[in-house]
């Protein structure tokens, strides 16, 4: 919350970078890319993202606990993809042993 | 608040007695907000994860249903949305600047943008259900929408619309909070309340704006754009 007045050409610069992202993504799907379809789409988002935080939510500015803050919940949010996806994607490799699936012992 | 103004301390306008001075009481607010937007973050989060699981189970059926999306309509709505990102940010720095009409006027074109794209959502919402790709309410896509969807099972593209309307559908109703807020400070700002020392409900609110904005920024592409268009 900087007092910092950034001029208006910047904002209108960062404005105009940003439609031209949306334009070349938007292009971008129409071209098949192969396994680089989903990362190349993801990768233009990001960078609208790191745009759109540093320039008009003024980051650039900010103080270190703010961007300890705004990292540790991109952290948080890379931990929860990378321990999710590791393990729903993993669960078919191994089979799951005889006896879990099997009916429950029976007591007599 | 105005009762409590002191000609000698014309800084003091808008200063919580709990804070020191308005530069703590700035840094206190910029952290709280973003905490919340944290929270915001984890929010949205656990969708992006389901959608990101259900995804690779289901990728043909989700290509399928993204294909049916106009990704030109979502383009353009993209566009809409980072305007009044743009005019957001000319707003605080319109409060930043003390120039009390010009932060109205941005505000309000914010508002105008924010309905634009809200409107032009409800008009996607209603084409969902001429195509009857509701799931639950309307499901019986035909002719070349099924065409697209049937490659990758035709109940599995449900769950894709499940996705569709629970993301976007979360996403309007923030942008309706942001209005509500941005009338708020439309109403504020034209009885001069904000002045260049004293302007932090704006710039609260410009935050979270923006944060809206990013979740849309991702919301384009995985809904709209990998769908298989070539």
């Amino acid at each position: 919350m900087s007092q910092l007045i950034v001029p208006q050409k910047t904002y209108i610069y960062v404005f105009l970078s940003l439609i031209g992202l949306t334009a070349l993504t938007t292009g971008v799907a129409y071209v098949d890319l192969g396994p680089f379809n989903t990362m190349v789409a993801l990768a233009i988002a990001f960078s609208k993202m790191m745009l759109v935080i540093l320039f008009f939510m003024n980051v650039r500015h900010s103080g270190g606990l703010v961007r300890i803050v705004i990292v540790a919940a991109f952290f948080w949010f890379a931990l929860l993809m990378a321990f999710t996806m590791s393990d729903y994607r993993t669960r078919s490799w191994t089979p799951a042993p005889d006896s879990w699936s099997s009916a429950p012992p029976t007591h007599p | 608040m105005s009762d409590v103004e002191s000609p000698l301390q014309p800084d003091h306008v808008g200063l919580a007695h709990q804070f020191e001075d308005l530069d703590q009481q700035q840094q206190s607010d910029e952290l709280g907000i973003w905490l919340f937007l944290v929270t915001e973050i984890m929010f949205f989060g656990g969708l992006f994860a389901s959608y990101a699981i259900y995804r690779s189970f289901y990728f043909a059926a989700f290509e399928g249903g993204s294909h049916i999306l106009d990704a030109r309509i979502g383009a353009v709505n993209t566009m809409v949305l980072l305007g009044s990102s743009l005019t957001m940010a000319l707003s605080v720095r319109s409060a930043q600047t003390g120039n009390r009409r010009a932060l109205v006027l941005f505000l309000i074109a914010t508002m105008i943008l924010g309905g634009v794209f809200l409107g032009v959502k409800a008009y996607e919402y209603n084409q969902k259900f001429v195509e009857h790709v509701v799931p639950g309410l309307d499901w019986a896509p035909q002719g070349e929408v099924l065409a697209h969807l049937a490659p990758g099972g035709v109940q599995h593209a449900q769950l894709y619309f499940i996705f569709y309307f629970a993301m976007t559908g979360l996403h309007a109703i923030h942008m309706v909070i942001g209005m509500g807020l941005l009338l708020w400070l439309v109403l504020r700002g034209r009885k001069g309340s904000f002045t260049p020392q004293y302007f932090a409900p704006v710039e609260v609110v410009g935050l979270y704006w923006h944060f809206v904005d990013i979740v849309w920024i991702f919301l384009f592409p995985l809904l709209y754009l990998i769908g298989g268009r070539y």
